[in-house]
């Protein structure tokens, strides 16, 4: 019986696997595909590695006792940059003192508490403002904590910086809570205990890991703030330790303050300071990478 | 915790009504503060009436009506999607934790509403314990502090007393022998059987009368689950056992009664047939139970 699709005549290995034309076509066009992701995948990679490279030579160059001792000094003398690394560690602490706890809490009330929809909405907010350009918050700190108070303040600085380490926080505590199986909530709800207790006892301790790195990665984050600081702690040349509600120094301003100076002694220390902050974000990362490589390996 | 005098001693003078609140277990849900382990005494009877269980507007459980006996085991058998589970969860009022949830009908546990205004589940759950399909040992949580984590969670408990705790908990749920020498290991460093028992010494920790296992064998291999019906046999001269099963070996086996529940066309679980088990097995009523123990359907 014939129908009226044709019968293909079978063909022999060799004719059914001859390239074509289509065949070379097609081999050009991956390969071309491949050459341009490349490319841009190296173009992702290489002002990464030209700024690292540029630090390291630039700053290490300038790293010397006096820059880690000394105070700042006027107009090329010299001098170093004590009173910016002691600043930077204070501000920075307090902001991770009050930015913490809120982050923490909020992410809890998120995942544990909320409807879906609030939850969404308070993610949204989170996502939010951890694009919002970061000069912003420093006019918003600017004109809430410094301007009614006629003084520049390192209290102002720390909360700029609290604002900016806040959603971060959030963020990374809500996604680490996440993750921490149903099974344990309900566990520990079976046995009686209160919601709060779950929430704090089983669920943030289990996922305390993915909480403390998003901890530190806000930290090395506010570390290397500088717009808000511009407007609130302002910079000091002199050491300032505890006397929060007077101007403060911190790492960022000082390389700001310093790379702009005529001085080839003092572009040096800016330089010297910068590879001071690279290194502190770098360690971080890499802390906060092992402990989560470590985790999961578990 | 608010109230000291030990709910076995005899109330001093009647209670004023209208609050009349007989049996140990009214004093034990009420105002429980005595020590973990249960007495002897035969209380941990359930009497559910008419009961019903909504998700939203869902009805997965129809009007369901059986007393469960106390310090016997009662097995609930079904077609998958039949609501076994649900019913479980209704009984320590974990059923309401889903959003949307909520049950119409009555259950009393040794003549107290469980579902009253004045019961708190919080406070049920401590004497309706929970042991889950997945064995779920909190993982940050060694073996000694698993075991204990429901004293824990609830409140302060001396160091002396913990001890206690653990080692009769341990030896309730035939776990001591093994883990006696190495309570500071993980809780998940133990073999699924093992954990699915350290969940049961979990739940024994809290000294309940009612024990609510859902499918607590289906994840074991057949030694492990072996383990957990001799388990189960021993348990039931202190608690009342209440198991969902889907092997109905299993619940021959173990229980002293079976209930056998099925959908309705209306997509709601339903209670078919409840009694002896080797009624239920040899010489069921209704045609539906019959069809299922003997493998026609489900």
């Amino acid at each position: 019986m014939t129908t009226g699709v044709p019968v293909m005549a079978p063909s022999s290995a060799s004719a059914l696997l001859a390239s074509s034309a289509a065949d070379r076509r097609r081999g050009i066009v991956n390969g071309l595909f491949l050459a341009v992701s490349f490319v841009a995948a190296v173009a992702c990679v290489v002002p990464l590695a030209a700024i690292v490279a540029y630090v390291v030579i630039k700053g290490a160059a300038a790293l010397n006792l006096s820059l880690l001792t000394q105070e700042t000094r006027a107009l090329g003398l010299g001098g170093g940059a004590a009173a910016a690394i002691l600043g930077s560690l204070q501000m920075v602490f307090l902001a991770a003192v009050i930015a913490t706890p809120i982050g923490i809490l909020a992410a809890i009330y998120a995942v544990e508490f909320s409807e879906r929809r609030v939850a969404g909405a308070i993610r949204f907010a989170a996502d939010v403002m951890v694009g919002v350009p970061s000069i912003l918050i420093g006019i918003f700190a600017f004109t809430l904590f410094v301007l009614p108070f006629h003084q520049f303040n390192a209290v102002a600085g720390s909360l700029a910086l609290a604002i900016i380490m806040v959603p971060v926080v959030m963020r990374t505590t809500e996604e680490s809570l996440r993750l921490v199986p149903g099974d344990l909530r309900e566990a520990s709800l079976a046995l009686g205990a209160p919601v709060w207790r779950t929430a704090l006892s089983v669920v943030l301790r289990t996922g305390l890991s993915g909480v403390l790195g998003g901890v530190m990665l806000a930290v090395a984050r506010a570390a290397g703030e500088t717009a808000p600081l511009i407007f609130t702690a302002l910079g000091n040349q002199h050491v300032n330790v505890g006397n929060l509600g007077k101007p403060m120094d911190a790492l960022p301003l000082f390389v700001f303050v310093n790379a702009r100076q005529p001085y080839p002694v003092q572009n040096a220390q800016a330089w010297g300071a910068a590879f001071l902050l690279l290194l502190f974000v770098f360690v971080v990362n890499v802390i906060v990478r092992g402990r989560s490589l470590r985790s999961r390996a578990r | 915790m608010a109230v000291d005098t030990a709910p076995t001693e005899p109330a001093p003078t009647p209670t004023p009504a209208p609050d009349v609140r007989p049996a140990v277990t009214v004093a034990r849900v009420a105002t429980r503060t005595d020590s973990p382990m249960p007495d002897a005494a035969a209380s941990g009877r359930l009497e559910v009436g008419a009961l019903s269980a909504y998700y939203g507007t869902f009805r997965a459980i129809r009007e369901v009506s059986l007393d469960i006996p106390p310090h016997a085991v009662t097995a609930i058998i079904g077609p998958s999607g039949c609501g076994k589970s649900t019913f479980l969860r209704t009984l320590n009022r974990m059923h309401e934790l889903v959003p949307g949830a909520r049950v119409e009908g009555k259950i009393r546990l040794d003549e107290v509403d469980i579902y009253d205004a004045a019961i708190d589940p919080v406070r049920l759950r401590r004497v309706v314990g929970m042991v889950f399909q997945r064995a779920n040992p909190f993982p940050t949580m060694s073996i000694y502090d698993n075991v204990v984590a429901g004293l824990r969670l609830t409140g302060r408990h001396p160091r002396a007393e913990l001890d206690g705790v653990v080692e009769r908990s341990l030896q309730r749920a035939a776990l001591w022998n093994e883990v006696k020498d190495k309570l500071q290991d993980s809780g998940v460093s133990l073999s699924g059987g093992q954990q699915q028992r350290l969940c049961i010494a979990r739940a024994l920790a809290v000294g309940p009368e009612v024990l609510l296992m859902d499918e607590p064998a289906s994840a074991l291999d057949p030694i492990a689950t072996l383990r957990i019906e001799e388990l189960i046999a021993e348990l039931k001269a202190s608690y009342t056992i209440v198991i969902v099963t889907h092997n109905m070996q299993q619940a021959a086996r173990v229980s002293d009664q079976t209930a056998f529940f099925t959908m309705g066309d209306d997509r709601a679980g339903y209670l078919v047939e409840f009694g002896d088990t080797p009624r239920i097995f040899t010489n069921p009523r209704e045609r539906l139970t019959e069809d299922y123990v003997s493998g026609r359907f489900g």
